[in-house]
Protein backbone atom coordinates (compact mmCIF):
# COMPACT_ATOMS: atom_id res chain seq x y z
CA UNK A 1 0.00 0.00 0.00
CA UNK A 2 1.60 3.36 -1.20
CA UNK A 3 0.05 5.11 1.03
CA UNK A 4 1.62 3.86 4.16
CA UNK A 5 4.95 4.50 3.17
CA UNK A 6 3.89 8.47 2.98
CA UNK A 7 2.21 7.80 6.33
CA UNK A 8 5.70 6.41 8.20
CA UNK A 9 7.86 9.38 6.27
CA UNK A 10 5.53 11.72 8.66
CA UNK A 11 6.70 10.39 11.88
CA UNK A 12 9.17 12.31 13.65
CA UNK A 13 10.33 10.00 15.73
CA UNK A 14 9.61 6.23 15.71
CA UNK A 15 10.28 3.52 18.59
CA UNK A 16 10.50 0.05 18.17
CA UNK A 17 10.89 -2.53 20.41
CA UNK A 18 12.43 -0.27 23.55
CA UNK A 19 14.10 -2.20 26.42
CA UNK A 20 16.34 -0.74 29.04
CA UNK A 21 17.15 -2.55 31.59
CA UNK A 22 19.83 -0.94 34.54
CA UNK A 23 21.76 -3.72 35.45
CA UNK A 24 19.87 -7.09 35.70
CA UNK A 25 16.46 -4.39 36.23
CA UNK A 26 14.40 -4.38 33.52
CA UNK A 27 12.61 -0.80 33.20
CA UNK A 28 11.42 -0.83 30.07
CA UNK A 29 9.62 -3.78 28.05
CA UNK A 30 9.56 -3.26 24.82
CA UNK A 31 8.23 0.32 24.08
CA UNK A 32 6.62 0.70 20.45
CA UNK A 33 4.94 4.10 19.52
CA UNK A 34 4.94 6.59 16.55
CA UNK A 35 5.27 10.02 16.72
CA UNK A 36 3.77 12.28 13.60
CA UNK A 37 4.96 15.81 12.93
CA UNK A 38 3.40 18.57 15.16
CA UNK A 39 1.83 16.18 17.46
CA UNK A 40 1.72 16.80 21.18
CA UNK A 41 1.91 13.58 23.27
CA UNK A 42 1.35 13.75 27.25
CA UNK A 43 3.24 10.79 29.10
CA UNK A 44 1.11 10.07 32.77
CA UNK A 45 1.96 7.16 34.70
CA UNK A 46 2.88 6.22 38.41
CA UNK A 47 6.29 7.32 40.26
CA UNK A 48 8.60 4.78 38.77
CA UNK A 49 6.75 3.04 36.15
CA UNK A 50 10.11 4.03 34.00
CA UNK A 51 8.48 7.76 31.93
CA UNK A 52 11.57 9.68 32.43
CA UNK A 53 13.85 6.39 31.45
CA UNK A 54 11.98 6.43 28.49
CA UNK A 55 12.65 10.02 27.72
CA UNK A 56 16.07 9.93 28.37
CA UNK A 57 16.51 7.05 26.17
CA UNK A 58 14.90 8.76 23.51
CA UNK A 59 17.40 11.53 23.00
CA UNK A 60 19.92 8.78 24.49
CA UNK A 61 20.76 10.48 27.57
CA UNK A 62 20.22 6.60 28.42
CA UNK A 63 21.37 4.33 26.07
CA UNK A 64 18.45 1.34 25.24
CA UNK A 65 19.42 -2.33 25.90
CA UNK A 66 17.48 -3.01 23.06
CA UNK A 67 15.29 -1.83 20.33
CA UNK A 68 15.09 0.73 17.72
CA UNK A 69 14.58 4.71 17.82
CA UNK A 70 14.06 6.10 14.37
CA UNK A 71 14.19 9.92 13.36
CA UNK A 72 13.07 10.87 10.23
CA UNK A 73 13.49 7.14 9.59
CA UNK A 74 16.64 6.75 10.11
CA UNK A 75 18.12 4.41 13.26
CA UNK A 76 20.05 6.71 15.55
CA UNK A 77 21.31 3.76 17.28
CA UNK A 78 23.27 2.85 14.63
CA UNK A 79 27.01 2.92 14.54
CA UNK A 80 28.26 6.20 13.43
CA UNK A 81 24.97 8.19 13.78
CA UNK A 82 25.56 11.82 14.34
CA UNK A 83 24.44 12.08 18.06
CA UNK A 84 24.75 15.01 18.75
CA UNK A 85 23.09 16.69 15.40
CA UNK A 86 20.32 14.45 16.60
CA UNK A 87 20.22 15.79 20.01
CA UNK A 88 20.21 19.63 18.69
CA UNK A 89 17.13 18.61 16.64
CA UNK A 90 15.09 17.01 19.99
CA UNK A 91 15.94 19.01 22.30
CA UNK A 92 15.12 18.33 26.44
CA UNK A 93 13.90 20.51 28.98
CA UNK A 94 14.51 19.13 32.83
CA UNK A 95 12.46 19.00 35.81
CA UNK A 96 15.21 20.41 37.16
CA UNK A 97 15.69 22.99 34.83
CA UNK A 98 19.51 22.44 34.58
CA UNK A 99 20.64 26.36 33.19
CA UNK A 100 24.07 26.93 33.09
CA UNK A 101 25.11 27.75 36.30
CA UNK A 102 28.60 29.12 34.72
CA UNK A 103 26.44 31.57 32.36
CA UNK A 104 23.95 34.21 32.49
CA UNK A 105 20.71 34.07 30.79
CA UNK A 106 21.20 34.91 27.35
CA UNK A 107 24.77 33.30 27.49
CA UNK A 108 22.57 30.20 28.09
CA UNK A 109 20.47 30.46 25.55
CA UNK A 110 23.43 31.36 22.73
CA UNK A 111 26.05 28.96 23.92
CA UNK A 112 24.94 26.09 21.55
CA UNK A 113 24.07 27.85 18.92
CA UNK A 114 27.61 29.31 18.56
CA UNK A 115 29.24 25.98 19.13
CA UNK A 116 26.74 23.63 18.17
CA UNK A 117 24.86 25.67 15.10
CA UNK A 118 27.70 27.42 14.15
CA UNK A 119 26.01 30.76 14.07
CA UNK A 120 27.68 33.87 14.43
CA UNK A 121 27.58 35.70 18.03
CA UNK A 122 24.83 38.53 16.47
CA UNK A 123 23.10 35.85 14.84
CA UNK A 124 22.91 33.88 18.26
CA UNK A 125 21.79 37.06 20.00
CA UNK A 126 19.39 38.15 18.38
CA UNK A 127 17.91 34.22 17.98
CA UNK A 128 18.26 34.18 21.34
CA UNK A 129 16.41 37.44 22.05
CA UNK A 130 13.49 36.59 19.65
CA UNK A 131 12.99 33.52 22.01
CA UNK A 132 13.48 34.75 25.67
CA UNK A 133 11.28 37.69 24.59
CA UNK A 134 8.71 34.53 23.47
CA UNK A 135 8.90 33.28 27.27
CA UNK A 136 8.39 36.53 28.87
CA UNK A 137 12.52 37.20 30.00
CA UNK A 138 13.93 39.64 27.63
CA UNK A 139 14.37 41.72 30.62
CA UNK A 140 16.41 39.16 32.55
CA UNK A 141 19.13 38.58 29.75
CA UNK A 142 21.42 39.18 32.43
CA UNK A 143 20.41 37.29 35.47
CA UNK A 144 22.17 34.36 36.53
CA UNK A 145 20.06 31.40 36.77
CA UNK A 146 20.52 31.17 40.49
CA UNK A 147 18.94 34.81 40.67
CA UNK A 148 15.89 34.07 38.89
CA UNK A 149 12.86 31.88 40.52
CA UNK A 150 11.89 28.06 39.87
CA UNK A 151 9.20 29.22 36.96
CA UNK A 152 11.33 31.81 35.18
CA UNK A 153 14.75 29.53 35.41
CA UNK A 154 11.98 27.06 33.44
CA UNK A 155 11.00 29.52 30.85
CA UNK A 156 14.62 30.57 30.31
CA UNK A 157 15.09 26.44 29.52
CA UNK A 158 12.46 26.30 27.32
CA UNK A 159 13.74 29.05 25.32
CA UNK A 160 17.26 27.51 25.52
CA UNK A 161 15.85 24.54 24.43
CA UNK A 162 14.22 26.40 21.29
CA UNK A 163 17.20 28.92 20.07
CA UNK A 164 18.52 25.64 18.70
CA UNK A 165 15.29 25.15 16.55
CA UNK A 166 14.69 21.75 17.23
CA UNK A 167 12.22 19.58 15.09
CA UNK A 168 10.35 18.03 18.48
CA UNK A 169 11.06 19.06 22.39
CA UNK A 170 10.86 16.73 25.09
CA UNK A 171 9.82 17.67 28.43
CA UNK A 172 10.41 15.55 31.99
CA UNK A 173 7.70 17.01 33.91
CA UNK A 174 8.41 20.77 33.49
CA UNK A 175 6.57 21.71 36.32
CA UNK A 176 7.04 19.72 39.27
CA UNK A 177 10.14 20.95 40.81
CA UNK A 178 8.15 24.33 40.72
CA UNK A 179 6.08 26.13 43.70
CA UNK A 180 2.00 25.94 42.49
CA UNK A 181 2.09 30.05 41.90
CA UNK A 182 4.48 28.87 38.97
CA UNK A 183 3.41 26.05 37.70
CA UNK A 184 0.63 28.27 35.30
CA UNK A 185 3.14 30.37 33.89
CA UNK A 186 5.80 27.68 33.09
CA UNK A 187 2.03 25.55 31.43
CA UNK A 188 1.54 28.46 29.79
CA UNK A 189 4.66 28.79 27.53
CA UNK A 190 4.24 25.27 26.50
CA UNK A 191 0.77 25.37 25.59
CA UNK A 192 1.63 28.28 23.41
CA UNK A 193 4.50 26.21 21.95
CA UNK A 194 2.18 23.09 21.35
CA UNK A 195 -0.11 25.29 19.16
CA UNK A 196 2.92 26.40 17.15
CA UNK A 197 3.22 22.79 15.14
CA UNK A 198 6.31 21.37 16.89
CA UNK A 199 6.47 17.75 18.11
CA UNK A 200 5.92 17.87 21.97
CA UNK A 201 6.19 14.86 24.02
CA UNK A 202 5.42 15.92 27.74
CA UNK A 203 5.70 13.29 30.74
CA UNK A 204 3.62 15.41 33.65
CA UNK A 205 1.01 14.71 36.59
CA UNK A 206 -0.75 17.96 35.22
CA UNK A 207 -3.67 15.86 34.27
CA UNK A 208 -5.24 19.08 32.91
CA UNK A 209 -2.81 19.91 30.52
CA UNK A 210 -2.50 16.25 29.32
CA UNK A 211 -6.71 16.90 28.86
CA UNK A 212 -6.56 19.66 27.39
CA UNK A 213 -3.12 20.62 25.44
CA UNK A 214 -2.52 16.69 24.25
CA UNK A 215 -3.51 15.33 20.43
CA UNK A 216 -2.41 11.96 22.69
CA UNK A 217 -1.98 10.95 25.71
CA UNK A 218 -0.10 7.77 26.78
CA UNK A 219 -0.24 5.71 30.28
CA UNK A 220 2.87 4.12 31.10
CA UNK A 221 3.01 0.89 33.57
CA UNK A 222 5.75 -0.85 34.91
CA UNK A 223 7.79 -0.04 31.61
CA UNK A 224 5.27 -0.34 28.71
CA UNK A 225 2.53 1.50 27.40
CA UNK A 226 -0.52 0.30 28.61
CA UNK A 227 -3.28 2.03 27.42
CA UNK A 228 -2.87 5.10 24.65
CA UNK A 229 -5.65 7.20 22.80
CA UNK A 230 -7.13 10.33 22.77
CA UNK A 231 -7.03 12.64 25.75
CA UNK A 232 -10.85 12.91 25.86
CA UNK A 233 -11.23 8.45 25.47
CA UNK A 234 -8.10 7.83 28.29
CA UNK A 235 -9.87 10.64 30.75
CA UNK A 236 -13.24 9.83 30.46
CA UNK A 237 -13.35 6.19 29.73
CA UNK A 238 -10.27 4.37 30.74
CA UNK A 239 -9.90 1.14 29.79
CA UNK A 240 -7.77 -0.78 31.84
CA UNK A 241 -8.25 -1.32 35.28
CA UNK A 242 -4.74 0.18 36.37
CA UNK A 243 -5.22 3.22 34.58
CA UNK A 244 -8.85 3.66 36.13
CA UNK A 245 -7.16 3.20 39.88
CA UNK A 246 -4.27 5.99 38.57
CA UNK A 247 -7.03 8.45 37.50
CA UNK A 248 -9.28 8.14 40.73
CA UNK A 249 -6.03 8.35 43.03
CA UNK A 250 -4.73 11.45 41.06
CA UNK A 251 -7.88 12.94 40.51
CA UNK A 252 -9.12 13.03 44.19
CA UNK B 1 73.71 42.98 70.62
CA UNK B 2 70.37 42.82 71.20
CA UNK B 3 68.59 40.09 69.06
CA UNK B 4 66.99 43.72 67.62
CA UNK B 5 70.68 44.89 67.09
CA UNK B 6 71.42 41.69 65.06
CA UNK B 7 68.05 41.73 62.86
CA UNK B 8 69.18 45.14 61.61
CA UNK B 9 72.75 44.50 61.33
CA UNK B 10 71.44 41.23 58.94
CA UNK B 11 69.13 43.78 57.21
CA UNK B 12 71.75 46.20 56.35
CA UNK B 13 74.59 44.02 55.31
CA UNK B 14 72.25 40.97 53.25
CA UNK B 15 69.02 42.21 52.53
CA UNK B 16 69.47 41.70 48.40
CA UNK B 17 70.24 37.98 49.51
CA UNK B 18 67.15 38.21 51.55
CA UNK B 19 65.05 39.75 48.66
CA UNK B 20 66.44 37.21 45.52
CA UNK B 21 66.10 34.01 48.03
CA UNK B 22 62.42 35.84 48.76
CA UNK B 23 62.16 36.06 44.76
CA UNK B 24 63.06 32.51 43.84
CA UNK B 25 60.29 31.22 47.10
CA UNK B 26 57.55 33.40 44.99
CA UNK B 27 59.09 32.20 41.48
CA UNK B 28 58.92 28.64 42.23
CA UNK B 29 55.82 28.60 44.02
CA UNK B 30 53.93 31.00 40.98
CA UNK B 31 55.69 28.33 38.46
CA UNK B 32 54.77 25.03 40.39
CA UNK B 33 51.20 26.21 40.68
CA UNK B 34 50.34 27.38 37.57
CA UNK B 35 52.32 24.47 35.98
CA UNK B 36 50.89 22.12 38.28
CA UNK B 37 46.54 23.66 37.79
CA UNK B 38 47.84 22.93 34.10
CA UNK B 39 48.91 19.41 34.44
CA UNK B 40 45.81 18.67 36.91
CA UNK B 41 43.76 20.27 33.90
CA UNK B 42 44.70 17.90 31.58
CA UNK B 43 44.96 14.69 33.42
CA UNK B 44 41.61 15.45 35.42
CA UNK B 45 40.35 15.84 31.81
CA UNK B 46 41.60 12.70 30.36
CA UNK B 47 40.40 10.44 33.36
CA UNK B 48 37.09 12.02 33.37
CA UNK B 49 37.07 11.20 29.51
CA UNK B 50 34.35 8.21 29.23
CA UNK B 51 35.68 4.94 27.81
CA UNK B 52 33.42 3.88 25.39
CA UNK B 53 31.22 7.21 23.30
CA UNK B 54 27.93 6.14 22.26
CA UNK B 55 26.52 3.56 24.78
CA UNK B 56 28.41 0.46 22.97
CA UNK B 57 30.67 -0.89 25.46
CA UNK B 58 32.77 -2.25 22.41
CA UNK B 59 36.45 -2.12 22.98
CA UNK B 60 38.28 -0.03 20.53
CA UNK B 61 41.76 1.41 20.42
CA UNK B 62 40.78 4.52 21.71
CA UNK B 63 39.27 2.65 24.83
CA UNK B 64 42.23 0.46 25.24
CA UNK B 65 44.50 3.52 25.05
CA UNK B 66 43.18 5.16 27.47
CA UNK B 67 42.92 2.70 30.01
CA UNK B 68 47.03 2.46 29.55
CA UNK B 69 46.65 6.42 30.02
CA UNK B 70 44.92 6.14 32.77
CA UNK B 71 46.41 3.31 34.39
CA UNK B 72 50.19 5.62 34.08
CA UNK B 73 48.32 8.92 34.95
CA UNK B 74 47.46 6.72 38.74
CA UNK B 75 51.21 5.59 38.94
CA UNK B 76 52.15 8.76 38.65
CA UNK B 77 49.67 10.75 40.91
CA UNK B 78 50.81 7.45 43.48
CA UNK B 79 54.36 8.16 43.52
CA UNK B 80 54.08 11.36 43.75
CA UNK B 81 51.49 11.94 46.27
CA UNK B 82 52.97 9.07 48.19
CA UNK B 83 56.65 10.03 48.83
CA UNK B 84 58.16 13.60 50.19
CA UNK B 85 58.73 16.27 47.66
CA UNK B 86 62.31 16.44 49.20
CA UNK B 87 63.05 13.05 47.89
CA UNK B 88 61.85 13.36 44.45
CA UNK B 89 64.22 16.50 44.73
CA UNK B 90 67.00 14.51 45.57
CA UNK B 91 65.89 11.82 43.71
CA UNK B 92 64.94 13.54 40.49
CA UNK B 93 68.27 16.30 40.53
CA UNK B 94 71.08 13.51 40.93
CA UNK B 95 69.00 11.01 38.79
CA UNK B 96 68.81 12.60 35.64
CA UNK B 97 72.52 13.32 36.10
CA UNK B 98 73.03 9.63 37.07
CA UNK B 99 71.18 7.76 34.38
CA UNK B 100 69.95 10.01 32.31
CA UNK B 101 73.37 12.14 31.70
CA UNK B 102 71.22 15.33 32.03
CA UNK B 103 72.94 18.26 33.88
CA UNK B 104 70.18 20.90 34.90
CA UNK B 105 70.64 23.44 37.11
CA UNK B 106 69.43 22.95 40.75
CA UNK B 107 66.93 25.57 40.32
CA UNK B 108 65.47 24.17 36.66
CA UNK B 109 65.13 20.54 38.99
CA UNK B 110 63.48 22.56 41.54
CA UNK B 111 60.72 23.96 39.14
CA UNK B 112 60.58 20.99 38.01
CA UNK B 113 59.81 18.76 41.25
CA UNK B 114 57.78 21.83 42.44
CA UNK B 115 55.53 21.49 38.99
CA UNK B 116 55.14 17.67 38.92
CA UNK B 117 54.29 17.26 42.49
CA UNK B 118 51.76 20.20 42.11
CA UNK B 119 50.25 18.67 39.58
CA UNK B 120 49.81 15.26 41.43
CA UNK B 121 47.66 16.84 43.92
CA UNK B 122 46.01 18.77 41.24
CA UNK B 123 44.86 16.08 39.44
CA UNK B 124 43.12 15.35 42.28
CA UNK B 125 41.43 18.32 43.26
CA UNK B 126 40.31 18.94 39.29
CA UNK B 127 39.00 15.09 39.28
CA UNK B 128 37.02 15.69 42.31
CA UNK B 129 35.98 19.29 40.96
CA UNK B 130 34.53 17.45 37.29
CA UNK B 131 32.92 15.03 39.50
CA UNK B 132 31.50 17.34 41.57
CA UNK B 133 29.82 19.45 38.89
CA UNK B 134 25.77 18.45 38.85
CA UNK B 135 25.12 15.97 35.88
CA UNK B 136 21.96 17.62 35.24
CA UNK B 137 24.69 20.51 33.75
CA UNK B 138 26.63 18.20 31.19
CA UNK B 139 22.61 16.40 30.18
CA UNK B 140 21.58 19.53 29.43
CA UNK B 141 24.90 20.60 27.47
CA UNK B 142 24.40 17.07 25.51
CA UNK B 143 20.94 17.66 25.01
CA UNK B 144 21.50 20.60 22.95
CA UNK B 145 23.40 18.84 21.03
CA UNK B 146 27.03 19.70 22.26
CA UNK B 147 29.94 16.74 22.12
CA UNK B 148 32.03 15.63 25.18
CA UNK B 149 34.43 18.21 24.38
CA UNK B 150 32.33 21.05 23.83
CA UNK B 151 30.30 20.27 26.96
CA UNK B 152 34.37 19.80 29.33
CA UNK B 153 34.99 23.18 27.66
CA UNK B 154 31.94 25.07 27.90
CA UNK B 155 30.29 23.84 31.13
CA UNK B 156 32.20 21.59 33.26
CA UNK B 157 35.57 23.08 33.80
CA UNK B 158 34.27 26.88 33.81
CA UNK B 159 32.46 25.74 37.02
CA UNK B 160 34.94 23.22 37.93
CA UNK B 161 37.72 25.79 38.07
CA UNK B 162 35.46 27.92 40.32
CA UNK B 163 34.92 25.24 42.24
CA UNK B 164 38.92 24.21 42.85
CA UNK B 165 39.93 28.09 43.08
CA UNK B 166 40.53 28.03 46.98
CA UNK B 167 41.79 24.40 46.84
CA UNK B 168 44.46 25.64 43.79
CA UNK B 169 45.12 28.67 46.07
CA UNK B 170 45.63 26.29 49.48
CA UNK B 171 48.48 24.28 47.02
CA UNK B 172 50.23 27.65 46.18
CA UNK B 173 50.43 28.50 50.10
CA UNK B 174 51.62 25.60 50.56
CA UNK B 175 53.81 25.74 48.20
CA UNK B 176 55.33 28.92 49.08
CA UNK B 177 56.30 26.93 52.79
CA UNK B 178 56.68 23.66 50.88
CA UNK B 179 59.51 25.24 48.30
CA UNK B 180 62.04 25.20 51.34
CA UNK B 181 62.60 21.80 51.03
CA UNK B 182 63.81 21.90 47.76
CA UNK B 183 67.12 23.71 49.82
CA UNK B 184 67.95 20.02 49.47
CA UNK B 185 69.23 20.51 46.25
CA UNK B 186 70.92 23.89 46.88
CA UNK B 187 67.95 25.44 44.88
CA UNK B 188 68.61 29.21 46.47
CA UNK B 189 65.39 30.05 47.57
CA UNK B 190 64.57 31.75 50.95
CA UNK B 191 65.14 28.75 53.27
CA UNK B 192 68.59 28.04 51.45
CA UNK B 193 69.50 31.69 51.55
CA UNK B 194 69.39 32.13 55.05
CA UNK B 195 70.94 29.16 55.78
CA UNK B 196 73.82 30.53 53.90
CA UNK B 197 73.52 33.95 54.86
CA UNK B 198 73.42 32.48 59.15
CA UNK B 199 76.53 30.41 58.42
CA UNK B 200 78.64 33.41 58.03
CA UNK B 201 77.65 34.60 61.72
CA UNK B 202 76.67 31.58 62.93
CA UNK B 203 73.64 33.02 64.54
CA UNK B 204 70.41 31.06 63.82
CA UNK B 205 67.68 32.91 65.48
CA UNK B 206 67.80 36.09 64.08
CA UNK B 207 68.07 35.28 59.94
CA UNK B 208 65.40 32.67 60.54
CA UNK B 209 63.16 35.27 62.52
CA UNK B 210 63.66 37.61 59.06
CA UNK B 211 62.17 34.60 56.75
CA UNK B 212 59.68 33.82 59.20
CA UNK B 213 58.58 36.99 58.32
CA UNK B 214 58.74 37.16 54.67
CA UNK B 215 57.18 34.00 54.84
CA UNK B 216 54.19 35.29 56.55
CA UNK B 217 53.90 38.04 54.39
CA UNK B 218 53.76 36.30 51.17
CA UNK B 219 51.19 33.47 52.80
CA UNK B 220 48.93 36.31 54.33
CA UNK B 221 48.81 38.25 51.23
CA UNK B 222 47.90 35.84 49.09
CA UNK B 223 45.06 34.39 50.88
CA UNK B 224 43.65 37.76 51.14
CA UNK B 225 44.36 38.50 47.18
CA UNK B 226 42.83 34.74 46.51
CA UNK B 227 39.98 35.38 48.24
CA UNK B 228 39.30 38.96 46.24
CA UNK B 229 39.61 36.93 43.18
CA UNK B 230 37.02 34.22 44.32
CA UNK B 231 35.03 37.41 44.94
CA UNK B 232 34.98 38.76 41.53
CA UNK B 233 34.94 35.39 40.03
CA UNK B 234 31.36 35.41 41.13
CA UNK B 235 30.63 38.16 39.49
CA UNK B 236 27.87 41.20 40.73
CA UNK B 237 25.33 39.47 43.49
CA UNK B 238 22.43 41.60 41.33
CA UNK B 239 21.43 41.61 38.17
CA UNK B 240 20.04 44.83 35.93
CA UNK B 241 16.92 44.55 34.07
CA UNK B 242 17.21 45.25 30.43
CA UNK B 243 14.37 48.21 30.21
CA UNK B 244 11.71 46.94 27.99
CA UNK B 245 12.11 50.06 26.16
CA UNK B 246 14.89 48.57 24.54
CA UNK B 247 13.71 45.24 23.64
CA UNK B 248 10.54 46.06 21.22
CA UNK B 249 14.02 48.11 19.60
CA UNK B 250 15.61 44.80 19.68
CA UNK B 251 13.39 43.04 18.57
CA UNK B 252 12.89 45.48 15.32
CA UNK B 253 16.29 44.88 14.08
CA UNK B 254 15.87 41.09 14.83
CA UNK B 255 12.80 40.56 12.20
CA UNK B 256 14.91 42.82 9.86
CA UNK B 257 17.71 40.85 9.89
CA UNK B 258 15.97 37.29 10.14
CA UNK B 259 14.24 38.96 6.98
CA UNK B 260 17.54 39.67 4.96
CA UNK B 261 18.69 36.55 6.03
CA UNK B 262 19.43 33.20 4.29
CA UNK B 263 18.28 30.31 6.57
CA UNK B 264 21.14 28.16 6.67
CA UNK B 265 20.56 24.36 6.84
N1 LIG C 1 20.38 5.25 36.49
C1 LIG C 1 19.59 4.31 37.07
N2 LIG C 1 20.12 3.22 37.63
C2 LIG C 1 19.33 2.28 38.20
N3 LIG C 1 18.00 2.36 38.26
C3 LIG C 1 17.40 3.42 37.71
C4 LIG C 1 18.16 4.46 37.08
N4 LIG C 1 17.29 5.40 36.62
C5 LIG C 1 16.07 4.96 36.94
N5 LIG C 1 16.12 3.78 37.60
C6 LIG C 1 14.96 3.02 38.08
O1 LIG C 1 14.03 2.90 37.04
C7 LIG C 1 12.70 2.96 37.52
C8 LIG C 1 11.92 3.93 36.68
O2 LIG C 1 12.44 5.22 36.89
P1 LIG C 1 11.92 6.49 36.14
O3 LIG C 1 12.68 7.64 36.66
O4 LIG C 1 11.97 6.25 34.67
O5 LIG C 1 10.41 6.55 36.60
P2 LIG C 1 9.35 7.71 36.39
O6 LIG C 1 8.17 7.07 35.77
O7 LIG C 1 9.96 8.84 35.66
O8 LIG C 1 8.99 8.11 37.85
P3 LIG C 1 8.70 9.57 38.48
O9 LIG C 1 7.26 9.89 38.20
O10 LIG C 1 8.94 9.38 39.94
O11 LIG C 1 9.64 10.55 37.86
C9 LIG C 1 12.79 3.31 38.98
O12 LIG C 1 12.52 2.16 39.72
C10 LIG C 1 14.23 3.75 39.18
O13 LIG C 1 14.68 3.34 40.45
MG1 LIG D 1 10.55 10.83 36.20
Amino acid sequence: MPHQKDALSQHVIEVRGLHKSFGDNPILKGIDLQVSAGEVVSIIGASGSGKSTFLRCINLLEWPTSGEILFQGENVLERGYNIPAYREKVGMVFQQFNLFSNMNVLQNCMVGQIKVGRKSKEEARLTAMDYLEKVGLAQYIHAKPRQLSGGQQQRVAIARALCMEPEALLFDEPTSALDPEMVGEVLKVITDLAHTGLTLMVVTHEMAFARDVSDRVLFMDDGVIAEEGEPAGIFTNPKSERLREFLTRFLS
Amino acid sequence: MTTWDWIERFLQLYWPQFLKGAGWTLLLAIIGTVGGFVIGLLIGVVRTTPLYSGGQKRRSLRSVLLKIVNAILAVYIEVLRGTPMMVQAVLVFYGLMEFAGIDITSSAAGMLVITLNTGAYMAEIVRGGIQSVDPGQTEASKAIGMTHWQTMLNVVLPQTIRNILPATGNEFIVNLKDSSVLSVIMVSELFYSTQVIKSIYYRTYEPFLIAATIYLFFTFTSSRLLRLLEKRMDGPSNYTLISSATTPELLKQNRRYQAGATRRR
